[in-house]
């Protein structure tokens, strides 16, 4: 296992090189930032004058030499735009997104497996139909008209719910949170849902696919012969057997909801991480760029390290292939 | 002796939407104490359904449309999912053919068997295991203790279905239905677990219903035979004597059949056609198409007719 744990570590580093080459060269094919941080009134010596201070002179491969050498000692560079480093930039919008994210795909996965584990064991009955009703929903009605309708719903015509912001936040470790307050959480409601319609709505699809077909194996029917419980199958056995493929699923949506949640974000004034993404690409801030595109990067391989290691922590023929 | 298990006129059919399969249909029996019956008929005879039918686990759309279970007494077909539940497993146990696929490959062979302890009664962790290796030891596995603490993954297809098999003995139940438990082993290991399966069934005093296609095991364990043909039951008796005369011509041809019964180097035997289509059965004997002996009073459906020990249901049946 530790073996394993080891190559996956190297592993990881060279996808990390990798992608910090890629997202450096693809940044740098996007366009030229300098037309858009000058002024364009500005004469030709500042303009030179900004290139050569920003570094922009120098030949491609010496700007990622010292780039990489600066990220070796944790120095992402400083942003065009806001002129601060890009990571204090980053980490200041962080934990919005990060409190945002968690808790729709959380909750999402819980609900979601729940009920299509439901629908999966009682296929016939009219509240498996139900679900199965939503879920297609939730997967075919794109996600920026739900929030709006959500906003249009609970914050315009019922007046239950805020329609933006983060509200009242409360300092943990020197991050703001809002989920802690009352107000926070009101405003992190909408926002949530929102996000976690479309994983639920595949969850439950999930979930539902591995119910029906792990009931009918042999191991569900010996342990019906012996007596056991439905409510102890359904526990011991059948969640375990199905909970891979909701793991996988999990960890990928995970990822790419944190990295990306840029539409709810937008829609509901969120100020998280894919905002600030989101802007610095309109005004190409390329250390923000290349610096979150590296995090997300590194998020990805992070989660599916994690998710391999779950893996062998619930299946133990995994764990003897790793240690053979 | 009264039988411990009395199965009369049971029925169990399929409600498809192409139409109704009779998979079990009007199939009686009487299993003593501590008696291995021998359930026998080819793939699609109904013998598999019946073992589900005793313990109440006929998957929809398939139910018990008729007949009568009784256990030591008490009538089990009508009963509620869970009250079978609490029957299921003290009473009645079941071993499956695939030893692979019906453990779970994720939980430890103690985690299994405490869970299977625990669906009857209230064991600390500490008697669970010891009763657990207790069960192993009885069925044949070495250092007992320890191999709680091992998946099913790390045994042998032979010792998952002694694991499976301890299962089933954990509570002593009265009547274990044993589907095909060997057909997925080699020979060897088929030969261990019969004996093995054998001496438990004298020992706890254990009834078993010993379900197969394969005749010459069968033959080998049980007491009496019970031939079944498209869900019914065409022949009964004591083995020996079944084996020696048969009296329904299919039985005839299922013996006939056997390799050992051919000489060395002449082809095999074999009954001409295949299983008759359980949706669309002919009226009359079901196996009067593929009967070499059939005749005009073969299109009338043939009762049961009873001598002493034997029962066959055949208008000519083969002679005594």
């Amino acid at each position: 296992m530790l073996g394993f744990v080891i190559q996956r570590f190297l592993q990881a580093v060279l996808v990390m090189v990798a992608m910090s080459v890629i997202v450096f060269a693809g940044v740098h094919a996007v366009g030229n930032p300098v037309d858009i941080v000058i002024p364009p009134d500005a004469t030709q010596d500042i303009r030179e004058e900004a290139i050569r201070r920003l570094g922009l002179d120098r030949p491609l491969w010496e700007q990622y030499l010292i780039f990489a050498g600066n990220l070796l000692e944790g120095d992402f560079g400083r942003s065009f735009v806001y002129n601060v480093p890009v990571l204090e930039l980053i980490a200041g919008r962080l934990p919005a997104t990060l409190e945002l994210v968690l808790i729709s795909v959380i909750s999402a996965t819980i609900l979601g497996v729940a009920l299509g584990v439901y629908a999966g064991y009682r296929p016939e009955g009219w509240l498996a139909r139900t679900i199965m009703a939503v879920s297609v929903l939730g997967f075919s009605v794109p996600s920026f008209w739900v929030g709006l309708i959500l906003i249009l719903t609970f914050a315009v015509s019922l007046g239950w719910l805020p329609a933006g912001g983060r509200g009242e936040t409360v300092e943990i470790l020197g991050v703001p949170w809002s989920f802690v307050t009352l107000d926070g959480l009101a405003h992190i409601v909408l926002p949530a849902v929102n996000l976690a319609l479309f994983k639920l709505a595949m969850m439950i699809r999930l979930a539902r696919a591995g119910t029906r077909e792990i009931m009918l194996t042999d191991t569900i029917k010996f342990a019906r012969a012996a007596g056991i419980p439905e409510g102890t199958i359904l526990r011991r056995h059948l969640l375990k057997l199905i909970s891979i493929p909701i793991i996988t699923v999990f960890g990928l949506e995970l990822g790419s909801t944190l990295a990306f949640a840029v539409v709810t974000e937008t829609i509901f004034s969120w100020p998280g991480v894919g905002k600030l993404i989101i802007d610095s690409i309109a005004v190409l801030d390329r250390p923000v760029m290349v610096a979150y595109l590296i995090l997300v990067a590194f998020l990805f391989v992070s989660i599916n390290f994690v998710i391999d290691l779950l893996f062998a922590l619930i299946d133990p023929r995994i764990r003897a292939r790793r240690t053979a | 002796m009264t039988p411990v298990l009395e199965v009369a006129d049971l029925r169990t059919h399929f409600l498809t939407r192409a139409g109704v399969v009779k998979a079990v249909d009007g199939v009686s029996f009487a299993l003593g104490r501590g008696e291995i019956l021998g359930l026998v008929g080819e793939s699609g005879s109904g013998k598999t359904v019946t073992g589900f039918s005793l313990i109440g686990l006929v998957d929809p759309p398939g139910r018990i449309v008729g007949g009568s279970i009784r256990l030591e007494g008490r009538e089990l077909v009508g009963l509620s999912q869970p009250e079978l539940r609490r029957i299921r497993g003290r009473e009645i146990a079941m071993i499956f053919q695939d030893p692979i696929a019906t453990l779970n490959p994720l939980l430890t062979i103690g985690q299994q068997m405490e869970m299977a302890l625990r669906a009857h009664q209230r064991v600390s962790p500490r008697a669970a295991a010891a009763r657990s290796a207790q069960l192993l030891e009885q069925v044949g596995i070495p250092s007992a203790a320890e191999r709680l603490r091992a998946y099913p993954h790390q045994f042998s297809g032979g010792m998952r279905q002694r694991v499976a098999i301890a299962i089933a003995l954990l509570h002593q139940p009265r009547v274990i239905i044993a589907d095909e438990p060997t057909t997925a082993l080699d020979v060897s290991i088929q030969a261990q677990i019969l004996h093995r399966m054998r001496a438990l069934a004298r020992e706890t005093g254990t009834a078993m219903v010993w379900i197969s296609h394969d005749l010459a095991v069968v033959s080998s364990l049980a007491s009496r035979l019970l031939v079944m043909y498209a869900g019914r039951l065409v022949e009964e008796g004591p083995t020996a004597e079944v084996l020696r005369h048969p009296r329904h011509p299919y039985t005839a041809g299922l013996i006939a059949s056997l390799p050992a019964m051919a000489p060395p180097g002449a082809p095999l035997r074999q009954i001409p056609g295949s299983t008759p289509s359980l949706m669309s059965l002919p009226p009359g004997c079901p196996f009067r198409p593929r009967c070499a002996r059939a005749s005009a009073a073969c299109a009338q459906m043939p009762p049961l007719a009873r001598a002493g020990a034997r029962a066959w249901a055949c208008h000519r049946p083969e002679e005594a």
